[in-house]
């Protein structure tokens, strides 16, 4: 009976070894994971006691925390909302909420992340109230309200992203129409509820950050992952050619397309049309022909080096753009021009430009440039990290030569500014038979040395329904965000 | 008629009595200062509680808790007297444990009251008093109790009570309510008789097996370097495994009906010393389970919200998710290695979180640390029960003592092991720690009955002297 219960006993301990086991791996080993779960409440609340960092654009407090006297402590405060909401979110406790950078990097701003270890400890030790850290953006104010006027000014809802090519500062992220934050940060749980409601129905969709979450069909800006899939495949160059009717029926099927405006590419009446000629031109019928010898794995491979299938962390995370599988030669043939099921959100189209513009490497975008701690001292800073090469540095030349063109003599006329050689491509996506065009440009600019990239893409035809187009609505927008930053 | 021998030497066996009798001072004198420590513990708890929630004191409760500590001065008296050789370390660990439950329970009713708008949340003052209640029925027992070889006499009885214990929220006018039929109200009070039940199915257990265990230990065919019983001395295993998937099926109830059969698999291993019994008591249980999770629903969703806690389907479920199990996680988590301190965390956000999750809730407000000191005064415990156990001589002791403390063991484990994801999580109480009555009298009833045994192990073999 010893004997047995000694063994029994080494069974309990076996027990008690795993309980110790597992309550290690919860409270130590996965102890931040779990607290930066979004489920986690305790961490949520905990974030709203302190006294968050500012957030902090161009040396502009663009959000920051005022002390209130109920339960919560600290109120959020958004300066000129309107412009940063895409950017800033916001949070609240009474509605559990945090949303755009507020919550990607809430751990950081209440002083909970690593980075803010030793403050947090001298906090402690001195019995200081702890606060949390403050946050630098990428963005230029003054290049985030030019976009953002130029938007606004004309009525159009879309969304502008500017990117530093050569290291992925995003120098502004717009959306349109933008809302006022504070409108969600009372702590009257009816009256922050209600306003949230208002702007949940409102039909313009305030709420959606189109810059980084709406999938759009890219349109003609997508010829330009085509024309580089080409370049990369070996089997093309820019000079290579393609037939040139006025109407080319797709395979299989009876449906003809034409290009914009119908004719022959660029008005010539040439037998054939270069690919720089498609491009300079944004034709469709020779981007068909080409899709259909590419094949679509080669597009997608090429894409994907772009960023397809996968999220940008900026560190506010992008849906993921795509391109579709398994098509038929017609719907192939329709992705050669961008359209079919071909999604895109602005900044991948943005991502895909500045990787053009940067010899072919595209950097990983990103939105803040350092965390700085309450003494002001700089807990992190973020050096500029390669996302990786997307096309060789040739290939991104030819590219280049091709978009220049199309600024400078083709369809992308409006983005021309003066003194300066601006690279460029134009989109103007169908949506249905009926439906307005969505409008897109990217581009960037000076083409020998850029300094800034841009996509813009405007929603519901600019309100022309389909008689507007991307050079005549959006082309305008980037040249002014281009012009922004040249400036500088 | 014979002389009676002169014994050797006489001085000799009274010197070694004295020494028990010291000996006996020394275990007791052991214990008291044990139960100062434990005093002061429970008593900081309680302070700190209130200096963390409240920001002052608030001198009832402290009184409340004072006058329950002073209840294991009573008991330790009516040891000094009754059961000098008595185990020092179960009262002080149990007290403790008891303590920090209670002061945790009392912590929350705090955080209701401030957070979710709850006005008189007394759960404390009830778990206190459950608690005076448990010492008195402790001191009434180890003064009663004499021998614990008495119960050894009603054997069948205990097993008669206890079959008749678990099937008593089947009576209509008695059935408590609830989604497992476990509990029963008499006179306007809940109480669980299923935690009676498994004292007096222990009982019964070491009673029919010391009884039978000559029979089932004849021998059996050696498959695979084990020894199988035979075929017909299944019998009483499989008798109580039915009675442990009645438990699982009829009341709904899937960790009670572990916790019996795994003591009844124990104490027949214990009692025969055949691993057969275990393998096919393992292969039983492990068959019952997958059956339930096939046959009732319950069961599976358990299963499932063990597999796929972080699923966010199974999260937002408002019906058997994972929702408190993530939240328990998440408190252990945000506690971390060293706590949020007493009165300090956020242990109310998860549900239930007195009586279930009242180890994640000790463990976000004392940490990790705070965690292993509990899972080490559960060890001393249940190590004194198997040092009992090893030590006694008298085979019904023996098993009762290992059974009870195996039974305290496992317990911690399903219930431990089932917040922080080891085992699927099944509701049973965690041991002097989780808020409920029935549970904290039927754990104190085993404290005095291991102290009893292990006063009796000291005992013999008696020495008479003259």
């Amino acid at each position: 009976m010893t004997k047995e219960i000694r063994r029994l006993s080494i069974i309990v301990a076996f027990m008690f070894v795993a309980l110790f086991a597992s309550t290690s791996v919860i409270q130590v080993v996965q102890a931040s994971e779990l607290n930066a779960d979004p489920n986690n409440r305790r961490a949520q609340y905990d974030r709203y006691e302190v006294r968050r960092g500012p957030i902090i654009a161009g040396g502009e407090q663009i959000a920051r925390s005022q002390a209130t006297d109920d339960e919560f402590a600290y109120q959020r405060v958004y300066e000129e909302s309107d412009l940063w909401s895409g950017i800033t979110g916001w949070i609240n406790p009474v509605l559990g909420s945090e949303t755009g950078i507020e919550q990607a990097m809430s751990q950081e701003l209440s002083g909970f992340a690593d980075s803010g270890f030793l403050a947090r400890l001298n906090q402690i030790v001195t019995g200081q109230e702890p606060r949390g850290s403050s946050l630098e953006l990428t963005v230029d104010p003054t290049v985030q309200r030019t976009a953002r006027d130029a938007m606004t000014s004309m009525g159009y809802s879309g969304a502008v992203v500017a990117i530093e090519p050569d290291t992925g500062r995003i120098l502004a992220l717009v959306t349109t129409p933008g809302f006022d934050a504070n409108a969600l940060t009372a702590h009257d749980v009816d009256q922050v509820t209600a306003a949230y409601d208002e702007l949940d129905a409102d039909e313009r969709n305030p709420l959606i950050n189109r810059a980084l979450n709406t999938l759009y069909a890219p349109g003609s800006t997508f010829k330009l992952v085509v024309a580089a899939a080409a370049l990369a495949s070996g089997d093309f160059t820019a000079e290579s050619t393609f037939d040139n009717p006025s109407e080319y029926t797709l395979p299989g099927t009876s449906f003809k397309i034409r290009n914009a405006p119908f004719g022959p590419c660029g008005g010539s009446s040439a037998e054939t049309v270069s690919l720089a000629d498609a491009i300079t031109y944004s034709c469709n019928i020779p981007m068909a022909q080409l899709a259909e010898e590419l094949g679509e794995d080669a597009i997608r491979e090429q894409a994907e080096k772009f960023g397809f299938g996968s999220s940008f962390d900026t560190p506010i995370a992008s849906a993921v753009s795509s391109y579709p599988t398994g098509m038929s030669d017609d719907k192939l043939a329709q992705t050669g021009y961008g359209q079919y099921d071909v999604r895109t959100t602005p900044l991948q189209v943005a991502q895909w430009t500045a990787a053009i513009a940067n010899d072919g490497v595209e950097m990983d975008p990103w939105l803040v440039d350092q965390i700085v701690g309450d003494d002001l001292s700089v807990q992190k800073k973020y050096d500029p990290s390669e996302r990786g090469r997307a096309l060789d540095a040739d290939d991104a030349e030819s590219v280049t030569e091709m978009m220049v063109s199309s600024v400078a003599v083709g369809a992308s006329s409006n983005a021309r500014i003066e003194g300066v050689d601006v690279a460029g491509k134009t989109g103007t996506a169908e949506n249905g038979p009926e439906d307005p065009y969505t409008l897109w440009f990217a581009g960037f600019a000076p083409a020998e040395n850029p300094e800034v990239a841009v996509a813009v893409v405007v929603e519901d035809g600019g309100g022309q329904g389909q008689s507007g187009d991307g050079n005549t609505i959006a082309a305008p927008i980037a040249k002014k965000v281009m012009e922004a930053v040249l400036a500088q | 008629m014979t002389d009676t021998v002169e014994s050797p030497a006489p001085d000799r066996r009274v010197k070694k009595e004295l020494r028990r009798v010291q000996k006996a001072q020394r275990l007791r004198n052991r214990e008291l200062l044990l139960l100062v420590f434990a005093f002061a513990i429970t008593g900081a708890a309680f302070v700190l509680v209130q200096f963390g929630a409240l920001g002052h004191i608030e001198l009832p409760i402290l009184v409340i808790v004072a006058a329950a500590c002073a209840l294991t001065l009573v008991l330790h008296i009516v040891l000094r007297v009754r059961a000098s050789q008595a185990d020092p370390f179960l009262v002080p660990v149990a007290l403790l444990l008891t303590g920090l439950g209670t002061a945790m329970i009392y912590r929350l009713d705090l955080a209701y009251e401030a957070n979710q708008g709850i006005e008189n949340s007394n759960n404390g003052q009830h778990q206190l008093m459950f608690a005076m209640l448990s010492i008195v029925l402790c001191i009434v027992l180890v003064w009663a109790l004499s021998n614990h070889r008495i119960l050894f006499r009603y054997t069948y009885i205990f097993g008669f009570v206890g079959v008749i214990l678990l099937a008593l929220p089947f009576v209509p006018f008695l059935n408590g309510g609830g989604n497992a039929v476990v509990w029963i109200t008499v006179f306007g009070f809940n109480f669980q008789p299923g935690e009676i039940a498994k004292i007096c199915l222990a009982i019964f257990f070491a009673g029919y097996l010391v009884r039978t265990r000559e029979s089932l230990t004849s021998t059996g065919k050696r498959v695979l370097g084990f020894t199988f019983p035979r075929a017909r001395e299944f019998g009483p295993l499989l008798v109580i495994w039915l009675i442990s998937m009645g438990i699982i099926v009829l009341q709904r109830d899937l960790g009670t009906g572990i916790l019996i059969f795994g003591m009844f698999v124990a104490m027949l291993y214990v009692a025969t010393g055949k691993t057969g019994w275990v393998l096919i008591g393992v292969f039983l249980a492990a068959a019952g389970a997958v059956a339930a999770t096939f046959v009732m629903p319950y069961v599976h969703n358990r299963f499932n919200a063990w597999i796929h806690a972080f699923d966010s389907d199974l999260y937002n479920d408002p019906s058997g998710g994972s929702y408190q199990l993530v939240n328990g996680i998440f408190g252990l988590a945000h506690g971390g290695m060293f706590g949020t301190g007493l009165g300090q965390g956020r242990p109310d956000l998860t549900p239930v979180a007195g009586s279930d999750y009242i180890v994640p809730s000790l463990g976000e407000e004392l940490g990790l640390v705070g965690v292993f000191a509990i899972l080490a005064l559960y060890l001393v415990f249940v190590s004194r029960g198997a040092h009992v156990g090893v030590a006694g001589q008298d085979d019904f002791g023996k098993l009762l003592a290992t059974g009870l403390s195996f039974t305290i063991a496992l317990q911690v484990f399903i219930m431990v092991g089932g917040v922080t994801r080891v085992i699927p999580l099944t509701g049973l109480t965690t041991p002097f720690l989780a808020a409920g009555g029935s549970s904290l009298v039927a754990n104190w009833l085993i404290v005095a009955i291991l102290l009893r045994v292990s006063d009796a192990v000291r005992r013999q073999p008696r020495v008479v002297i003259g």
